[in-house]
């Protein structure tokens, strides 16, 4: 009969609450990839960056592949509708992920000599998660998108 | 036009001449080095003939995202160690003050070359991968220092080197000298090892075309070393992907640059025979 | 040894709206390994890009630890006028990459 058995029930649960937590604790510190993914720390990366704006979807659209070979060379580009005239223009697109340690990908700056407002760059996911971008135009408007990539564990060395 | 014109000018035909025969080992370069400073480099266009001789190259295993990447020289990331690579060619090093174009001209000259390693060399009667015979040059003929099996700079150079014979088949082989090494390498591919107690067979002939996890296993043949790696997010050769194969079966994984990856190459190269060379292939 | 590669269309007509293709070498280093001894790796990524034309800053990002090894950007510029398209790329340390191109425009 193990210890665990022969302890009063409030002392065991106690006890194994204990070992979890300890564990749980010698996890955190080995694995710095692993750090906690602060739940909708990205959200606040998208709210700052557009003012507190609120934003709507459409427009603009998130290109990537559902299934990424690889989490560390991820293909992503992202187009937004627009004329780009100086009356009516793409000012900024900002990029954020819901589950990487940190949320930010990138922020882009188009200006109406760019004449399309596209972007193509490579991202690192370190797991699957959602893509979401947020496109600030010149009217003041904020239009948004998402798009999921699923990332998996392969068996060829990685 | 005094005895010490004539003599001074005398010395340097025979040191030039001493310079020309020292190089002479390899092939005769015919197209000189650029004036401009450049390596010389063949001009091809990347591969689209991926199925040949019964054979798959390992890009039709690949998503079209990363295809995506091979399919053209600018999104390829590797090209900016083909870059490096070139540099490299025109720069002397070593005591006998040479570049590779020293002796091989343009880097041109040696396409046709990097598609028949690994080989057995003549002077040294060792089985040479082209790593091995590019530091043969190195230190034989440029008395300059190897270059370690493991660093950029060794897959700069074999990278451009292999990269001038794009569009070439594979064209190993495994008669005469090469027989008994050949021999062992079929033997090693077939060998159980690691943990999983596995050989390369189970995954490259048994299963190529079926999934390990997430992963679609290829046929196991190298026509685009050294290659892009998404997951080094570098350049890398074939003993640095033997050294993940090996991991990945829990078995220990061999040094590179040794005489059992030499073995192994020589094997799983000639599994490539008849597919077109795609260094720098992009690969997961 | 930091290389960046640039690649415009050879000659474009006014008007065109044309991509530019940029790939830069740097291991864009997240701050989130660890080394064999343990310790973290402290990030050092580009984290800002700016490509002007003929003096002008046209298109700017700002980069994150998220963007891959050998950051690749493209984007577009409508052709107005030939000249020089320039690209500078900086580190967290404060050094910078730049790169230079001509644009011809008929």
């Amino acid at each position: 009969m193990s210890l665990a058995t022969k302890l009063p029930a409030l002392s065991r649960r106690r006890l194994l609450a204990g070992a979890a937590g300890l564990a749980g604790g010698l996890i955190a510190v080995r694995d710095v990839s692993a750090q906690a993914v602060q739940p909708g720390a990205h959200q606040q990366v998208l709210d700052k960056a557009v003012g507190g704006k609120k934003a709507q979807p459409g427009k603009v659209r998130i290109r990537m592949p559902e299934i990424a070979e690889n989490g560390n060379t991820v293909p992503m580009t992202v187009t937004v509708e627009s004329p780009m005239s100086a009356a009516d223009h793409v000012k900024a697109v900002h990029v954020v992920t819901d589950n990487n340690p940190r949320p930010e990908v990138a922020s882009f700056h188009f200006t109406p000599a760019n004449g399309k407002a596209e972007v193509s760059t490579r991202i690192r996911l370190s797991q699957t998660m959602n893509v979401l971008a947020y496109a600030e135009m010149s009217d003041g408007s904020v239009w948004s998108a998402r798009s999921e990539a699923k990332v998996t564990i392969g068996g060829c060395g990685g | 036009m005094n005895g010490r014109f004539w003599a001074l000018g005398g010395a340097t035909l025979v040191s030039a001449a001493a310079i020309v025969a020292a190089c002479t080992t390899g092939p005769t370069p015919t197209i000189p080095l650029p004036a401009d400073g450049s390596a010389g480099s063949f001009k091809s266009e990347p591969v689209t003939q991926f199925e040949r001789a019964g054979k798959k190259s390992g890009f039709l295993f690949a998503t079209p995202e990363t295809q995506n990447m091979q399919k053209d020289d600018f999104d390829n990331p590797a090209f900016l160690l083909v870059d490096q690579g070139e540099a490299m060619w025109v720069k002397a090093e070593g005591k006998a003050g040479r570049s590779c174009g020293s002796c091989h001209g343009a880097a041109a000259n040696l396409r046709g070359v990097g598609v028949t390693y690994p080989k057995v060399s003549k002077e040294t009667g060792k089985l040479f991968t082209l790593e091995h015979q590019i530091n043969y040059c190195r230190t034989e003929r440029m008395e300059a220092q190897a270059i370690p099996y493991t660093s950029q700079t060794m897959f700069a150079i074999e990278t451009l080197v292999m990269h001038q014979s794009r569009g070439l088949p594979v064209n190993v082989s495994n008669e005469g000298a090469a027989r008994p090494f050949f021999e062992e390498g079929d033997r090693l591919y077939h060998t159980r090892r690691g943990q999983l107690n596995v050989a390369c067979i189970h995954c490259h002939e048994n299963n190529a075309g079926n999934y390990i996890r997430a992963d679609l296993l290829s046929e196991g043949r190298s026509n685009g070393f050294p290659l892009y790696r998404l997951k080094w997010a570098s350049v890398g050769s074939f003993d640095r992907r033997m050294e993940e194969c090996y991991a990945q079966v829990r078995a220990e994984p061999e040094p590179y640059g040794s005489d059992e990856l030499a073995k192994l190459q020589l094997y799983v190269n000639w599994r490539a025979n008849g597919l077109l060379i795609e260094t720098p292939a992009v690969r997961r | 040894m930091s290389t960046a590669r640039v690649r415009l269309p050879a000659s474009v007509k006014k008007g065109d709206v044309v991509e530019i293709k940029t790939l830069v070498t740097h291991t864009m280093e997240s701050g989130q390994r660890r080394d064999a001894q343990n310790n973290v790796i402290p990030r050092k990524i580009l984290n800002k890009f700016v490509c002007s034309y003929n003096g002008k800053e046209v298109f700017k990002a700002e980069l994150a630890p998220a963007i891959s090894a050998n950051p690749y950007l493209a984007f577009f510029i409508t052709a107005t006028e030939s000249g020089t398209l320039e690209f500078v790329w900086t580190d967290d340390d404060g050094s910078t990459i730049k790169e230079a191109a001509k644009l011809t425009v008929a």
